[in-house]
């Protein structure tokens, strides 16, 4: 598997440069949620706001209003937990054009609960006006900016940053409100999301190697969810739905899904894979997944108690199938 | 007074149009109470002047948008559609001031200033409260007279520092005014955004805070004491002026006060039972004012005819 390095840097540098009217707002992490270039390349439309963020969600509406668009970059913790009213009365209930990079998605950081985002994505997707987006491969996070540029209202992104896997072809850019077929299957429907994807596919490809083949979605956009591919795919396989999500399995991508078919009449069972129901602790992104079942080799477990099958599949199996290892090193950086 | 060309003027016969409008603030807002059996009376008698003063004297700002009979809620903002009440206070053009109110549980305040200074039909106050109406009891960006939703305290500041930075990238005149009360200096967040107006020099800023010294619970300096308020803010580097918050000449010359460089704090000590002295025994319980009976009720509605 490929890897591209801090590319959200480079990306917002390019968005911004034909439109004057984007600004950036950091809250003490320009290094740490890649808009060092973006400062460089347009020091007058970049503003520090310091460790203050309920101070920065709210500011950030107030120039909204007056037809700027911020794009607010820190670690997520820090504007859904920390400033969740500020979110609320100052940029979402005025639909405000305010654009939230929330970095360290769930697992992805060493830093702990503290700084460990689980559940952003249930918090925000309960809020009104809110469209939410995550980032699974390095295409996605250049298409994001793109995607959010068109909403008129405020806008979540579940960002990636440094060392980003690239799974998805950079010219086939994501669409907003459509899940990304990665592979067609008529025994199992499974979506996921984030940094869960890279895994599944690991863990479907070898699958598919023993006649076992998984109907295979990525999402971006978490709300709104409601791609009818999602739908149409859980009406047909036979042994129902899994979701598989770096988030707690509340409120999140396996709730979106459970709505969906529900509301549109679909009888397929879930499994819903993510942190049930718990915070997690500070450990490597690699390690943290094993110990909440988010790897790959955990998603054949789910599957083989699904189906009653034994697939005999090994890790060793697995580790082969990884076109690259995790860069473990590279995603240990400190914060 | 600087010498530099004051933000405001205040003419003799502004001050004494001032002194009636404030007089007439709280008239109306008893009217309300009692008709309503219930209002938040006390912050419009210690706000009178500044709104008073702020309609008259200090804001630059053009005629109504906005009709006189405000319309029914419309519904929340969404795509292609945001209502605000702030066409009350006029265009939103460059050479215009604002006027933010972030303690929303005064907008019965400036209802009654709007009424008094011909911007809102005098009946229309008499939707304060009534359901489908916009003009609510603690108002929201589609209520007459505001621009922001700010019945959770301490967020105004940083969204009029938000419109205010904006205003100065595009090098605009106008000026972005805030009304605070002094229970918002609890909040974190009110520090956080002074901290970050001075850091940026957001001179296009002037905020008047009601002093009144009371919150729910009672007594501020019992409740969570926030004093020395002047001292507090001038350290973090903002202008700071203290006045007497019933005193309209003061309240208008504290807006004409040059501040180069730092945005500008006008601290009015007030009184919450001003000009209604029946109210005075059940100070610092005057959060919500609602009678006790009948016989409380008729005392005040003769008060209202001595008014």
């Amino acid at each position: 598997m490929n890897t591209v390095t801090n590319v959200h840097m480079r990306n917002l540098v390019e968005f911004a440069v034909d439109k004057p009217e984007v600004v950036v707002f950091s809250g003490d992490l320009t290094g740490s949620t890649e808009i060092k270039e973006f400062k460089a390349a347009y020091p007058d439309r970049f503003f520090s706001m310091g460790m203050a963020e309920q101070n920065m969600m709210s500011l950030a509406g107030g120039m909204a209003r007056e037809g700027y668009l911020p794009h607010v970059h820190t670690f997520a913790v820090f504007m859904y937990r920390r400033a969740l009213d500020q979110i609320e009365m100052s940029i979402a209930y005025p639909n405000l054009k305010v654009r939230m990079f929330g970095f360290l998605p769930g697992i992805t950081t060493p830093g702990g609960a503290s700084h460990q985002a689980i559940n952003d994505i249930g918090v925000l997707r309960s809020v009104p006006n809110m469209t939410i987006l995550e980032t699974g491969d390095a295409t996605d996070v250049e298409s994001v900016l793109d995607i959010a540029h068109q909403i008129d209202g405020p806008v979540y992104v579940r960002m990636l940053r440094k060392e980003v896997s690239r799974l998805f072809a950079a010219d086939d850019r994501t669409l907003f409100r459509k899940v990304r077929r990665i592979a067609s299957g008529t025994d199992l429907t499974l979506v996921s999301s984030g940094i869960c994807t890279e895994e599944a596919m690991y863990a479907t490809a070898v699958l598919r190697q023993r006649g076992f083949s998984v109907d295979h979605y990525h999402a971006t956009t978490l709300k709104p969810f409601d791609d009818e591919a999602v739908v149409e795919s859980a009406a047909r396989t036979r042994f129902g739905v899994v979701s598989m999500e770096n988030h707690t399995v509340f409120g999140g991508l396996g709730t979106a899904v459970a709505e969906l078919l529900a509301e549109r009449g679909v009888g397929a069972g879930l499994t819903r894979i993510g942190l049930q129901d718990t915070y997690s602790h500070g450990a490597s992104q690699r390690y943290l997944m094993k110990e909440h079942g988010l790897d790959s080799i955990s998603l054949v477990g789910h599957i083989e108690r699904l189906t009653g099958e034994r697939f005999g599949i090994s890790e060793d199996e697995l580790s082969s199938a990884r076109l690259s290892e995790f860069a473990t090193e590279g995603q240990l950086e400190a914060l | 007074m600087e010498d530099a060309e004051p933000m405001v003027h205040g003419a003799v016969d502004d001050i004494q149009r001032a002194r009636r409008i404030a007089h007439g603030i709280r008239k109306r807002a008893l009217e309300l109470t009692i008709k309503q059996d219930g209002c938040y009376l006390s912050q419009a008698l210690s706000s009178a002047e500044i709104f008073a003063a702020l309609y008259t004297c200090v804001l630059n700002i053009g005629p109504s948008l906005a009709p006189m009979k405000p319309g029914p809620f419309s519904g929340v903002p969404a795509p292609g559609k945001h209502d605000l009440g702030a066409d009350y206070n006029g265009p939103r053009t460059e050479d215009y001031d604002r006027l933010l109110l972030s303690a929303a549980h005064y907008a019965v305040a400036v209802y009654a200033a709007l009424v008094e200074v011909g911007r809102m039909d005098p009946e229309a106050l008499f939707e304060f409260n009534q359901d489908g109406s916009s003009v609510e009891m603690i108002g929201a960006e589609h209520s007459p007279g505001m621009e922001l939703t700010t019945g959770s305290f301490g967020q105004a500041l940083s969204q009029a520092a938000g419109i205010a930075w904006a205003r100065k990238l595009r090098g605009e005149k106008g000026c972005v005014w805030v009304f605070m009360s002094d229970g918002e200096f609890e909040e974190g967040q009110t520090y956080e955004a002074i901290q970050a107006m001075c850091f940026y020099g957001l001179d296009n800023m002037g905020v008047y805070v009601d002093v009144n010294g009371q919150q729910v619970d009672g007594l501020t300096k019992d409740v969570m004491n926030i004093e020395p308020l002047d001292a507090r803010i001038a350290a973090f580097g903002a202008s700071v002026i203290r006045v007497n918050g019933h005193d309209i000449s003061a309240l208008v010359d504290a807006a004409a006060v040059a501040h180069p460089g730092q945005p500008h704090f006008i601290l009015a000590d007030t009184n919450t039972a001003e000009g209604i002295p029946l109210l005075e025994h059940r100070k610092p319980h005057l959060h919500f004012v609602r009678f006790k009976d009948e016989a409380e009720k008729a005392e005040f509605v003769k008060f209202r005819e001595t008014m």
